[in-house]
């Protein structure tokens, strides 16, 4: 299952390279270009890579569908959490921590660990969504039509 | 002031193939020129974060779209075109086309904005957030709740992606 050796080697060169970059922007999105949406789907493609090169067992081995679910929970409560916790000092997504100082990585309060919820969200949302048209989208259109169709489940379990 | 007319044209010409085209996969193809184009467009009218969001995501759009078009056995259309809907559509386009002519005249010039708010976040931005980035300050501490609600339709959607896929694959037997 997947591509050719050539494109599975460079692949294993590159990928730490594209997670390293996502993660970057993810950690400097309130200093430079960038951001928790940026950085998230930057990942995604990562994994996405992955998936195309190496086939669905190994993406699925590195992220499995319900850490995706559950990691899609978590980053909805998170920023869900870290919009409550201003109410400690006023009102809804107040920034309450100290700003720090500007331009340096500690600074701008609690707009890191928003990006870091958001990223979350976006990585095991969009992964979640691909798995589920790689391995589902092509039953949508026939789902009541192939029915007690045998042969034609069997060719599409071949194909997957 | 040429370069972004030559890229508008790029991108017209692009989206014209799109639709013309008998091929899904070159339509899929053309539809990513006019997302790429529109990525540096962004860049040269100074907006990065903009810029690298639109070619990630015109990323993982290409990639969907092709895996989904491959993924289907016939990739060529035969129908004929429906006149009347080609018709009524170019009509109302053409209203379209009049209306907002109307309205972009009435508009202000680029980058001089009719409120003031736009102008205290850039003034008052890095003071009050501490973020260097403004775009990361806006959407994120001024506009924060827009964000929460993008994460919420995020999540909403794939918890129904979820419930409708697993129920057909089930009944495949497929498991995730």
């Amino acid at each position: 299952m997947g591509m050719s050796l050539i494109v599975k080697k460079v692949t294993q060169f590159v990928i730490g390279l594209i997670f390293l970059y996502g993660i970057n922007i993810i950690l400097f999105g309130h200093l430079g270009v960038g951001g928790g949406f940026a950085g998230g789907v930057i990942l995604t493609c990562g994994f996405i890579l992955i998936m195309l090169v190496f086939g669905r067992e190994k993406a699925i081995q590195k992220m499995r569908t319900n850490v995706a679910h559950f990691l899609s929970c978590i980053g909805a409560l998170a920023f869900l959490a870290i919009a409550l916790l201003g109410y400690i000092d006023g009102t809804f997504f107040f920034n309450f921590i100290d700003h720090g100082k500007e331009f340096h990585l500690h600074s701008a309060g609690l707009i890191p660990f928003a990006d870091i919820a958001i990223s979350i969200i976006i990585v095991s949302a969009i992964f979640t969504i691909f798995v589920l048209l790689v391995f589902f989208g092509r039953f949508v259109g026939d789902a009541e039509e192939y029915e007690n169709d045998e042969e034609y489940v069997g060719n599409i379990d071949r194909n997957l | 002031m040429l370069v972004f007319y030559t890229l508008l044209a790029i991108m017209i010409l692009g989206s014209i193939v799109a639709i013309e085209t008998r091929n899904l996969l070159s339509s899929v193809i053309s539809v990513g020129i006019v997302g790429f184009t529109l990525s540096i467009l962004f860049l040269m009218l100074g907006a990065p974060d903009l810029a690298i969001t639109q070619v990630v995501v015109e990323i993982l759009a290409l990639v969907i779209l092709i895996r989904a078009t491959i993924s289907v056995d016939n990739t060529a259309i035969e129908k004929h075109r429906d006149t009347f809907a080609m018709v009524s559509s170019l009509v109302f386009v053409g209203l379209f086309l009049v209306f907002a002519s109307y309205a972009f005249l009435e508009m202000h010039a680029f980058g001089e904005s009719l409120m003031r708010t736009s102008q205290h976040y850039l003034d008052n931005g890095l003071a009050e957030t501490g973020a260097s980035n403004i775009v990361t300050s806006i959407i994120l501490d001024y506009r924060a709740y827009d964000t929460l609600g993008e994460a919420t339709v995020l999540f909403v959607s794939v918890l129904g992606a979820t419930v409708i896929m697993r129920r057909i694959g089930r009944k495949r037997g497929v498991n995730l």
